[in-house]
């Protein structure tokens, strides 16, 4: 295999096995925030536990995030020289300013966040946990940026030529707020509180289901459940004002997003369906004028197509870009009816008596993690062949002086460490769940055994 | 060229990227130098005491690397790329023991069992052992030159070609450093038998710092004379070998009269002294071409364009009194002796 292609493997692989992790730290690190606020705010000792709880397995997603985030940045370098010459003067100042403003708040407060608990005032930690949670969520304000502004350049101009060529920055402003960066950032965003909220709620069904921590499950239940209806709701207005967003900006990977050929027609809007690139036909079941509709209110108005761009600007993979952002679609309107389902069996007063739909919900957790997959999958892979949308092509970028055995060294090193490190994060995930927010053994009246032990020997 | 109180923006930045490593190496030097010893501490009790006076600070040390490579990619975006594809194995597995070092640390506690907990201790100290050591086989690659040719693009094509004997042995003095200032900062956090076991490492590792010190500045006044000219063209520069020289004599001084926390400053000082030497020699180049000098890469080619680095020294100024902000707040949390509780490693 050449050079290219293992580079693109090995940046795909790396990449989205990172991926598993950030929107479980930034969506947990949500759910942490509202627990320790409730905590201090009612004084009620459930919510401690169940803060002190997930803040156990946010350790765990965290310490994967963070490490296989450091092979991410210095992959770059090393498998992507030319691209990094090319973009570095933009690049870096957004990933300069991640690492400044944001990992070191992350990372900062978060030996604090899991070993200060007793160490500090309820209120301290709460700062704390809001320092780890909102330096979570500026990185993926400034990766976001950084993707944003290889998917719509701006605020920049061309210096140099042929290998010396590079982008140089004119204005940040119009860097950071390029056209797509605003959109993708919301959906990235709402993507991730999705991910950490269905998480919560999977793991309480099951103890709903399974009779055991029966309070404090009904109260995390609920509470991650109005985060995770607010925010499907909210996915799927961000999502289609991405949509909106690559129709004006990367007509041929919207194109390619609904499989749409003809270079001016009205477009459909496919529900599923597989794409034939030769013949240039797509098979399914489809709104016809769909897209055409949702881009322009209108059944008639002609989209471009994938027709109306030569051969070697358009995504080769058409059919797998329209699968993964169809997984992606259909996973969101998933998520809306169940939780609306359960919103609307929480009002009648019968939502813990769903066994069905508590076993749903055990099993939804892969949903959000599945679309986020996808969707990085499909807004990537409708960029190709440019790395940088219109001014690189992904076949220039990778380094010249890296031969293919040494990526594929490193591929296979990566592979083998990676498929070890989650084998370990199921592993001791699994045994948090069963071990539980706190031991049954004494149970019941083990708020009053505590208090007691609170007055019977009181903190210094 | 634009300047600033004097001097251009790439020399800013270069000092910039220089702090940032030499933070980076100070503080996640006493991580990887804690940990190198960790197989030497028998106890259970002991290798949990060690952990947890790393337990709360290693990830925020680790994040200076992440703004270090951040600050080098934004500042000197040819000097990352051709610096990372040249030197692509070493950085891959620097990478692979990043990961095994911190997973160790963090799965270690999480199962009882001896078996687990053996194998997690070999993991974590292997792993720091090879993290100290890279480090310093990286830094001597740096010092020697490679082989770069025209359009910045690295000509040797040998897996192993990094391994040469001047890096490794720059290799043993990372390495041997680390494991001194390791030393000293876990003695900071440590009581009792321990504390008596450590002041024996420490000598141990001061010993070993010093032999592999001496071969390689030996070894670089012989035979990698380049290195040198600078110092012969300006004779005032030999100030700065003239402090690391007293720096380095101070620490054994100090710990034997226990003044641990002032040991703790000059071990500090020492590493930072040694990068400024190493930037002395190599300023204004960045990475030297071992086929022509013309391929030298200096930090005027390999800086992005005035008006970034403008945008990232407002970033930095901004950012910086932060990054200190938080970094005070979490040592004066978990000041003094560890002490361990149920949320410890
Ligand atoms: C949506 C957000 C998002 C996205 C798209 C990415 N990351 Fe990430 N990254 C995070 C969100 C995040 C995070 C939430 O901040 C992390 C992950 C897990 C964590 O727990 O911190 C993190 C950790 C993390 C770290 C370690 C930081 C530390 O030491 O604290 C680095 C260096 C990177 N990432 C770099 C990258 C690069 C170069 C990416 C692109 C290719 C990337 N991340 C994609
Ligand atoms: C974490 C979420 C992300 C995922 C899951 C993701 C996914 C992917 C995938 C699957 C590819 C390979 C596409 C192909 O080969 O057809 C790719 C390529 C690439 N992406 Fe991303 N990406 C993510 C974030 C980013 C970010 C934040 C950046 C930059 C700021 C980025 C920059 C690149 C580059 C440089 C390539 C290599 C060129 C290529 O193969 O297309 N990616 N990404
Ligand atoms: C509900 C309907 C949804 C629509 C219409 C939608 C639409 C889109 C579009 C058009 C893109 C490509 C944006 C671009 O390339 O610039 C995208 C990307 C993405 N989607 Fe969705 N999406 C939906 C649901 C979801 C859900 C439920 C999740 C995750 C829980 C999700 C996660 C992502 C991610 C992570 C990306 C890649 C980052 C980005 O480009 O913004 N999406 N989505």
């Amino acid at each position: 295999m050449d050079t290219e292609i293992l580079a693109r493997i090995q940046f795909a692989f790396t990449v989205a096995f990172h991926y598993i992790y950030p929107p479980l730290s930034i969506g947990l690190g949500l759910i942490l925030v509202i627990f320790e606020s409730l905590y201090i705010r009612t004084k009620n000792k459930e919510y401690h536990q169940l803060a002190k709880f997930w803040t156990k397995i946010f350790a765990l997603t965290f310490g994967i995030g963070v490490v296989t985030g450091i092979v991410m940045e210095f992959e770059f370098g090393t498998n992507w020289a030319v691209y990094s010459r090319y973009v570095g003067d933009i690049f870096g100042s957004a990933l300069a300013a991640e690492g400044i403003f944001a990992f070191a708040l992350e990372s900062g407060f978060l030996g604090v966040l899991l070993f200060g608990w007793n160490r500090v005032k309820p209120w301290v930690h709460l700062v704390s946990t809001i320092g780890v949670f909102f330096g979570s969520m500026f990185s993926a304000i400034w990766i976001v940026v950084a993707n944003s502004w290889q998917q719509t350049p701006s605020g920049y101009h061309i210096v140099g030529e042929g290998l010396h060529a590079r982008a140089e920055i004119t204005d940040f402003w119009a860097m950071v707020f390029n056209p797509s960066s605003v959109d993708r950032l919301l959906h990235v965003w709402l993507g991730a509180f999705l991910a950490g909220s269905f998480l919560v709620l999977s793991v309480h069904a099951y103890y709903l289901l399974r009779g055991r921590y029966e309070d404090i499950s009904r109260r995390a239940f609920r509470i991650a459940l109005i985060v995770a209806t607010v925010f499907s709701l909210g996915q799927l207005m961000t999502g289609h004002r991405s949509a909106d967003g690559v129709a004006v900006n990367q007509p041929a990977k919207l194109a390619a997003l609904e499989g749409h050929f003809e270079a001016k027609a009205p477009a459909d809007m496919y529900l599923f369906g597989w794409v034939d690139k030769e013949t240039q036909q797509v098979t399914g079941v489809k709104i016809p004028g769909g897209l055409s509709f949702l881009l322009h209110y209108d059944f008639e108005e002609p989209v471009t197509g994938l027709n109306a761009f030569p051969e070697d600007e358009r995504p080769p993979q058409v059919n797998a870009v329209f699968q993964f952002y169809h997984i992606m679609v259909a996973i969101g309107m998933t998520l809306i009816g169940l939780t609306l389902l359960a919103c609307f069996f929480w009002w009648r007063g019968k939502l813990f008596d769903q066994r069905w739909l508590l076993w749903a919900f055990v099993w939804a957790v892969f949903l959000p993690q599945i679309a986020n997959q996808v969707g990085w999958f499909a807004a990537e892979m409708g960029r190709q062949p440019w790395v940088v949308y219109g001014l690189l092509r992904t076949s220039d970028a990778f380094s010249q002086s890296v031969t293919a055995n040494q990526i594929l060294f490193s591929l296979i090193l990566f592979f083998m460490v990676y498929a070890l490190l989650f084998v370990l994060f199921i592993y001791l995930l699994n045994k948090k769940i069963k071990n539980g927010p706190y031991n049954e053994e004494e149970t019941e009246d083990r708020p009053l055994t505590h208090e007691i032990a609170n007055v019977l020997t009181p903190k210094q | 060229m634009e300047t600033f109180l004097g001097l251009d923006y790439p020399t800013w930045w270069f000092l910039v990227v220089g702090a940032l490593f030499s933070g980076y190496a100070i503080l996640d030097g006493f991580d990887f130098g804690a940990g190198a010893w960790h197989l030497f501490l028998r106890k259970e009790e002991s290798r949990r005491i060690a952990l947890n006076a790393i337990g709360p600070v290693w990830d925020g040390n680790e994040v200076w690397l992440v703004i270090g490579g951040g600050a080098l990619f934004a500042g000197f975006p040819v000097m990352y790329a051709t610096f990372f594809s040249a030197l692509y194995v070493p950085f891959m597995l620097f990478l692979v023991f990043i990961i095994f070092r911190a997973i160790a640390i963090e799965f270690r506690s999480k199962e009882p069992g001896k078996r687990w907990r053996q194998s997690w201790d070999i993991c974590y100290s292997v792993s720091s052992i090879m993290l100290g050591f890279l480090l310093g086989v990286v830094l001597g690659n740096i010092l020697l030159g490679i082989e770069i040719g025209p359009n910045y693009l690295y000509q040797g094509d040998g897996f192993f070609e990094f391994l040469n004997p001047y890096a490794i042995m720059t290799g043993f003095t990372s390495l041997s450093l680390f494991m001194m200032h390791g030393a000293i900062y876990l003695l900071l956090k440590t009581e009792g038998r321990l504390f008596v076991k450590l002041t024996f490492l420490l000598k141990k590792g001061m010993i070993f710092f010093i032999v592999s010190f001496g071969i390689t500045s030996l070894y670089t006044l012989l035979y990698v004379t380049h290195l040198s000219d600078d110092f012969r063209s300006n004779p005032a520069l030999f100030i700065i070998p003239l402090l690391t020289f007293l720096a380095i004599a101070n620490v054994p001084r100090l710990a034997s009269k226990k003044k641990y926390l002032m040991a703790f400053v000059f071990s500090s000082l020492t590493i930072s002294l040694l990068l400024v030497l190493v930037a002395i020699e190599m300023y204004p180049n960045m990475l030297l071409s071992t086929i022509d000098p013309q391929y030298n890469l200096d930090i005027y080619e390999a800086a992005a364009s005035n008006k970034s680095m403008k945008i990232m020294m407002i970033i930095v100024a901004i950012g910086a009194p932060l990054v200190l902000g938080y970094t005070t707040f979490v040592y004066m949390t978990f000041k003094g002796k560890v002490e361990m509780d149920e949320n410890s490693y």
